[in-house]
């Protein structure tokens, strides 16, 4: 390393960056330092895997559940999508949707609104954003119904083993959450208002929206193709899963008196959930990791702000390939951790 | 004559619910049909929201009328057992029938009724269909990148050959096959690398490769009728006596000077691309990270504290990070820590990028099978005699393999749909290809083909890989 002239250290980190990032979530420009476009990166790859592990759940239980339906068209219609999109690389998907299908979407002037205030352009999917007045009253009432649905739920489980009543947990949780921020708005003085996209002007040919909440094709593109791709693993995972409960368990619940809902609530899920988590924390972890395929199409995640344009910037590809990778790292070990513990707490407590 | 319930259709009066609800239900899809082959709406009369929901409405009523339990003919049970077991299916059943009726004329008329495939320009595409000249004329690319068009057999020859000799295999017989392990680990990956390397890289060196099969090939001829009490020493001196001969007297002059045969034309390994470069990658990657993962997964296991902690830091760090940043590693950092005249092609740091991060993968798929087998396995092994390596090659990986061929299968898939990352150091296998052929100036605006394309390309390779693993799985399984 020393015959090619090159030092080693950190110290870039705190120097100007001078160069602009597209998407960002923390205020950033050419004036920060690397360090915080290093943050503008890491939030966006955090940004885009906990959208694509909401959708990736959301899909993949129930095409999951839809696999094992007794309604062969619908069986079938779940696994055609599972075996399709399984076996498609994930970045020729990310490709497909960014470069083929969102680029046949209408430029700003021609959108159509979807519901009068979305508006889904080839410039990006524009919402509707809210101004908040007296945020932290309405945050501070839904950490206060979190906190309380903790304690029922307690309370309810308690109940149970001692007395062998069921409380309904679920009413009761949801009333709290509406009912707590709905008295934050009524007496705490927090509103907020709707601020629609408007088109605007901008040269002779060029319309864009302002206000709102813009969020760029690329983010669209990448969150559809990632969550897409790994709903079919979570879909495989959850099949396996119920199916691995056993039938006699279904039919001894049935035998001893319970509805089919306490039968899927309180034997097969539990049961099924344990054979269900390992795997699907891998998949968790792997849409992490795949996100960084983002630098393909110009996403600026972790890998394209850090380790694409400041390490060109800087040329110091020992350091900062260096950090990229341990961030990717320390990021996979806190999920596995997290999933590991909520892993250990429902597995069966042989005594 | 019994009172008609339509509420609740029973046996009693069965044919007249039959044939009402079979009407209906036709009625609903012809409506469809009609609405989305010839674009008539039979129900235009009717306010836009009812006409769009009025066939879903009659689908649902057909249905449940010809939903009677037990009632004797055979179709009707089959059909009600799968599809209509309830409203909420039978709701889910037509939506799926619609929508299935409505995509179809859109997808037929862009994949074949109005695509193009005549011609060889952009000017032919003038349909609302897909552009399948383009494919057509980008073929080679795809196929080959950037190596050039004449000598492109060299690909295609060293492939056959490859895939003709794969296939020993099922052509062996039985006092063979306990030779083809060996055939498969060992001697074909070296003629798979000899080929890829001499044949289609080229170059002179090409002439040391053609010498070696010459003489190879006579010495094993002429082997066959030297006595087998010589064979050994006959195969340790001739085969390599004659090589030199070859080399150094008789030909090397000759050739060169005259110019009767001309090397094979050097293509250096950034010209390599398109599909036989994801082969080429997949393969060598698949043949290099199953030993390396072995090794991991029994030294995660291994009684040694030290090869046990260096095998799990190793696996968990390859784990932990994405593909693209460990390419990035060994595109601009690996140079930096070789000495400075040293030299490694790209195309061999990528492969040795990939073999190791899917090596990780590997090695928890195999640990896992050595986990599931009952530590019987381990002691009967060792109340035998056998020391370690005896046991782990004899009895425990053979079990323990087979337990994990789905796993492996899926590694390798996995591996399979990585190749196109190796972008990032600038290779271009199909997917790259495809990028750079979009931005071609005359060839704009196709996107969609060559994603198409390579989608289905994709989808038939991993597709039978994973049946092919089904097959294997099903071949070795045994009731335990």
């Amino acid at each position: 390393m020393d015959n090619r002239g090159i030092t080693f250290g950190y110290g870039f980190l705190s120097q100007e960056s001078s160069f602009d990032v597209q998407f960002s979530l923390i205020e950033y420009d050419g004036s920060h330092s690397y360090f915080r476009a290093y943050l503008v990166g890491l939030l966006n790859t955090i940004l885009v895997s906990v959208i694509g592990i909401i959708f990736a759940t959301v899909i993949g239980v129930v095409v999951g559940i839809a696999r094992l339906s007794n309604n062969y068209l619908i069986e079938r219609t779940a696994a055609v999508y599972v075996e399709f999109f399984r076996n498609i690389p994930l970045l020729l998907q990310i490709f497909f949707w960014y470069f083929a299908a969102l680029r046949a979407l209408p430029l700003p002037q021609d959108a159509d609104p979807m519901f009068g205030v979305f508006f889904l352009t080839i410039k990006g999917l524009f919402v509707p954003a809210f101004i908040w007045n007296n945020l932290d009253i309405f945050v501070y009432s839904i950490i206060a119904a979190i906190i309380s649905i903790i304690f029922v739920r307690y309370y309810a489980k308690k109940k149970q083993e001692n007395e062998g009543k069921q409380t309904p947990v679920l009413l009761i949780s949801v009333g709290l959450l509406t009912i707590l921020p709905l008295l934050s708005f009524l007496f705490g003085g927090s509103s907020f208002i709707v601020e629609i996209p408007v088109l605007n002007q901008l040269s002779q040919n060029s319309y864009n929206y302002t206000g709102g909440l813009g969020l760029p094709p690329e983010l669209i593109a990448l969150a559809l193709a990632l969550s897409l791709y790994t709903a079919t693993f979570i879909a495989e995972c959850v099949r396996a899963g119920v199916q691995g409960v056993g039938k006699g368990q279904k039919e001894a619940a049935a035998s001893i008196g319970l509805t089919p809902n306490q039968v899927l609530k309180l034997v097969i899920m539990p049961q099924a959930l344990r054979i269900i988590i390992p795997p699907t924390t891998n998949q968790y972890l792997n849409l992490t990791k795949n996100s960084s395929l983002a630098a393909a199409i110009a996403y600026p995640d972790l890998v394209l702000v850090f380790a694409g344009t400041a390490l060109m910037q800087t040329g110091r590809a020992i350091e900062i390939v260096s950090i990229t990778m341990l961030t990717y790292l320390s990021l996979s070990i806190t999920i596995s951790i997290f999933m590991n513990w909520y892993n250990k707490k429902i597995a069966i407590k042989e005594k | 004559m019994q009172k008609i319930n339509f509420l609740s259709p029973d046996k009693n009066n069965l044919y007249a619910y039959l044939y009402t609800g079979i009407f209906l239900f036709l009625v609903s899809v012809f409506d469809v049909s009609l609405n989305s082959f010839l674009s008539i709406n039979l129900t235009s009369f009717l306010p836009e929201s009812i006409s769009f929901i009025l066939p879903l409405i009659i689908g649902f009523i057909g249905l449940h009328l010809i939903r009677i339990e037990y009632s004797g003919i055979k179709s009707l049970d089959l059909l009600n057992k799968n599809i209509n077991t309830n409203s909420f299916n039978a709701f889910l059943s037509l939506i799926i029938i619609f929508v299935i009726i409505k995509s179809l004329p859109p997808i037929l008329s862009w994949f074949i009724l109005d695509a193009n495939i005549a011609g060889d320009s952009k000017d032919v595409c003038t349909g609302t269909g897909a552009c399948w000249t383009y494919i057509k004329i980008w073929f080679n690319r795809f196929m080959y990148g950037m190596y050039p068009n004449a000598e492109q057999w060299r690909i295609n020859l060293s492939f056959i050959s490859l895939a003709f000799l794969g296939s020993v295999g099922y052509f062996a017989t039985e006092k063979y096959k306990k030779y083809l392990t060996l055939y498969y680990v060992v001697i074909y990956p070296i003629i798979a690398f000899l080929f890829i390397f001499f044949f289609i890289s080229g170059g002179p060196i090409f002439f040391d490769f053609s010498y070696g099969i010459i003489a190879a090939v006579v010495s094993i001829i002429i082997g066959f009728f030297i006595p087998s009490k010589y064979k050994m020493y006959y195969f340790i001196i001739v085969p390599f006596t004659f090589y030199i001969l070859l080399k150094y007297v008789i030909f090397y002059e000759e050739l060169f000077e005259l110019g009767k045969l001309e090397a094979l034309v050097w293509v250096e390994t950034g010209a390599w691309g398109g599909l036989s470069l994801t082969f080429i990658v997949s393969f060598f990657c698949l043949i290099f990270c199953f030993p390396v993962g072995l090794f991991l997964s029994l030294g995660r296991r291994s009684d040694l504290q030290i090869i046990k902690y260096i095998s799990i830091g190793f696996i968990e760090f390859w784990r932990g990070v994405p593909l693209i940043t460990v390419l990035f590693m060994s595109s601009v950092m690996f140079p930096m820590f070789l000495p400075e005249d040293m030299f490694i092609d790209k195309l061999v740091r990528v492969i040795i990028a990939i073999s190791l991060f899917e090596a990780a993968y590997v090695a928890e798929v195999i640990r896992g099978g050595l986990q599931a087998l009952p530590r019987g396995q381990y002691d009967a092994a060792k109340s035998l005699g056998m020391g370690y390596w005896k046991m782990h090659i004899f009895v425990i990986l053979p079990q323990a393999l087979k337990l994990v061929i789905p796993g492996i299968a899926n590694t390798f898939l996995a591996l399979v749909k990585d190749t196109p990352l190796i972008f990032v150091v600038g290779l271009l296998e199909i997917v790259g290809m495809l990028n750079l052929a979009k931005t071609n100036p005359d060839w704009l605006g196709f996107a969609m083909e060559g994603y198409v394309f390579a989608s289905i390309v994709f989808f038939i390779i991993c597709y039978a890989m994973s049946k092919y693993s089904y097959n294997l799985e099903q071949k070795y399984k045994t009731d335990r």
